[in-house]
């Protein structure tokens, strides 16, 4: 029976299948083979967490924002004042830049989820210029301009210094995503996360099944930004610095992209979007630094003119193809 | 005190019109078919472009070059809507955000490699630079020009949308695109027409604009979050909305950068906020 199986799919649907270890032990094998790039790893394991706090929001509860970035930057911004001013601890300094971001994301959700459509689109937007403009105007604490300078973090655990050559920050950043993975992971097969696709499924339809739609929207907001706003702290413990380029709206369109390009709503499309972009970024950026954003921006259009679920998405439908022709 | 609120006034209004000029398209492609067009900055940035070519490359005048890129925008809008917009129609928001900010990483890079990152300079009409007196005080004669050029445009555009059997039919399909079907109107060609029209309207505001808002390859990008907010704050698919949005947009930002510097921009983005949770419409939306 096809309801049966249904059943069957969600009851087993939570439980750790073999290739979802995969990414990970891609990610141990990289720290080994490629040690020149481990800067460049880091990058990629911070935009797979802000990938991965974008996929709860947009993908699975399907809002769809321009303005991601509010609370990456506020993160960032949050963690680089904290190690300037209080301390150079970096899990404090995580848990304070995921705290600050979260409560943004609250008080911002609070307000504009309230609208739908083009109007919520705008806000999300708008959100995050405001921040911009503001992280520009208070330059005496942000650095303006300029970026905020002398962010210094401490050994983590008080053992393990960052080094030069970028070892210390590809693994913490890969330990931090994958508690972060653990816990999403766990989030969007709970009760909690089924309901989020339901409301993007079917909003009228959740409501009248009595489920609080707002409330839902409205946790899921928060705890994605406290996610973005821990990806924003790790990339400022990482490379000790701040600028204004972590509000920046190209920062939220790239996060949207990158999502897109793996495949959103699936858990796994942010670690193989933001790999793929990233990779193609230093590559192409490198080849042809005037003309790269071109392929990224036909990249696009080809995406949403014929693979709709992104790079796993295609992945998903020639299985279909091969299993069909067995 | 009074001659800098006469500037600030006389300022905004210029940068209101140039605003207006460009996002009127843009409200009716949203209003009418509900596609969320991201690239319309990128028309207005070809039509500054070609304009500015057209000038300092070709020795075009300044009114030549700024119908030449109306046409030629129109002309390329038509291309893309059929070929591609036309795909994407009752698409998701997202898939339709996606598609056309690729069109905006591609336009930007293009401008880029063919004319370089730096802002193109405009050599305007003897006429229109200098200052013109009007009696109590000068002014500078392009600004003054720009207010009264996008004035008339605006009251032909009025007249057009209004008291024309065209604007009935889109009036018409914008309110309920269903009826305007059943009712025999052909709101495909309709939209491929308006569409032109605004990416042309668009670049003509590129071009006639391009001393105020500089042509540069970050311009479909940088920009387009104003083109975005005068169409959101007015109302979609309204003539009418879009004009007061532009208005309180140029002169609020004209006022705000000169008397709080510092804080300028802030103020904008929270008025904005503010507006759009009053009425999540727009001021002349319909909810």
């Amino acid at each position: 029976m096809a309801g049966d199986s249904a059943v069957e799919h969600f009851i087993r649907a939570h439980r750790l299948r073999l290739i979802e270890l995969l990414p990970w032990a891609l990610a141990v094998l990289g720290y080994f083979e490629f040690e020149d790039y481990l800067p460049l790893g880091s990058q990629i394991l911070i935009m797979i967490l802000f990938a991965l706090s974008l996929d709860l929001v947009l993908g699975y509860a399907g809002i769809v924002t321009l303005g991601h970035a509010a609370f990456f930057g506020v993160g960032a911004y949050a963690a680089g004042i904290y190690s300037v001013h209080a301390s150079g601890e970096p899990l404090s300094g995580l848990l304070v830049g995921g705290l600050a971001a979260a409560a943004v994301g609250l008080v911002s959700g609070a307000v504009i989820l309230r609208t739908k459509g083009l109007t919520l689109l705008m806000l999300t937007l708008a959100v995050a210029s405001l921040l911009s403009a503001a992280a520009n105007d208070a330059g005496f604490i942000t650095g303006g301009n300029d970026g905020l300078q002398g962010v210094a973090i401490d050994p983590i655990l008080g053992a393990f210094s960052f080094d030069l050559f970028g070892r210390v920050a590809y693994l913490y950043c890969l330990v931090v995503l994958f508690v972060a993975w653990l816990f999403v992971r766990r989030l969007v097969h709970s009760p909690f996360g089924r309901s989020l696709v339901g409301i993007r499924e079917n909003v009228v339809r959740m409501h009248a099944i009595g489920a609080p739609v707002r409330r839902r929207l409205l946790t899921v907001y928060t705890i994605s930004a406290g996610l973005a706003g821990i990806a924003g702290a790790l990339l400022t413990q990482t490379t000790q610095f701040v600028g204004l380029t972590v509000l920046s709206f190209e920062r939220s369109g790239a996060i949207v992209i990158i999502l897109v390009l793996g495949g959103a709503g699936r858990l796994y499309g942010a670690f193989v979007g933001a790999t793929l972009y990233m990779i193609a970024q230093d590559q192409l950026a490198e080849m042809d630094p005037i003309f790269w954003d071109f392929w990224i921006g036909l990249l696009l259009v080809l995406i949403v003119l014929f693979a709709r679920g992104g790079v796993l998405g295609l992945a998903d439908q020639v299985r279909l193809v091969i299993r069909r022709n067995r | 005190m009074l001659d800098a609120t006469v500037s600030i006034l006389f300022l905004g209004l210029a940068y209101a019109m140039i605003l207006y000029i460009i996002s009127v398209g843009l409200s009716v492609t949203m209003g009418l078919m509900g596609f969320v067009n991201l690239a319309h900055g990128a028309f207005a940035m070809a039509g500054g472009y070609i304009t500015v070519t057209m000038m300092n490359r070709y020795g075009v005048p300044f009114g030549a070059a700024l119908l030449l890129a109306f046409i030629l925008v129109a002309l390329l809008s038509v291309v893309l809507e059929r070929t591609l917009y036309a795909r994407l129609y009752g698409a998701g928001e997202l898939e339709q955000v996606l598609f056309t900010i690729g069109l905006v990483f591609m336009s930007v890079a293009v401008v880029r490699k063919l004319w370089g990152p730096l802002p193109q300079p405009i050599a305007l009409p003897a006429v229109l630079s200098g200052q013109i007196d009007l009696g109590f005080r000068t002014f500078p004669t392009y600004r003054s020009f720009l207010i009264a050029f996008s004035l008339l445009l605006t009251l032909l555009l009025w007249l057009g949308i209004e008291r024309t059997n065209f604007g009935a039919r889109l009036r018409a399909s914008v309110d309920n695109r269903r009826m305007a079907e059943s009712l025999g109107i052909n709101t495909r060609r309709l939209f491929t027409l308006s569409f032109a029209l605004g990416s042309g309207l668009a670049a003509l505001g590129g071009g006639l604009g391009a001393d105020i808002l500089a042509i540069y390859p970050g311009y479909a990008m940088e920009y387009l979050v104003y083109f975005l907010m005068v169409v959101a704050v007015g109302g979609l698919g309204s003539i009418r909305g879009p004009f007061v949005a532009a208005l309180l947009l140029g002169i609020g930002d004209t006022a705000c950068k000169y008397l709080v510097p510092e804080l300028g921009a802030f103020f904008i983005y929270l008025a904005m906020i503010g507006l759009l949770l009053w009425r999540p419409a727009g001021l002349f939306g319909r909810a």
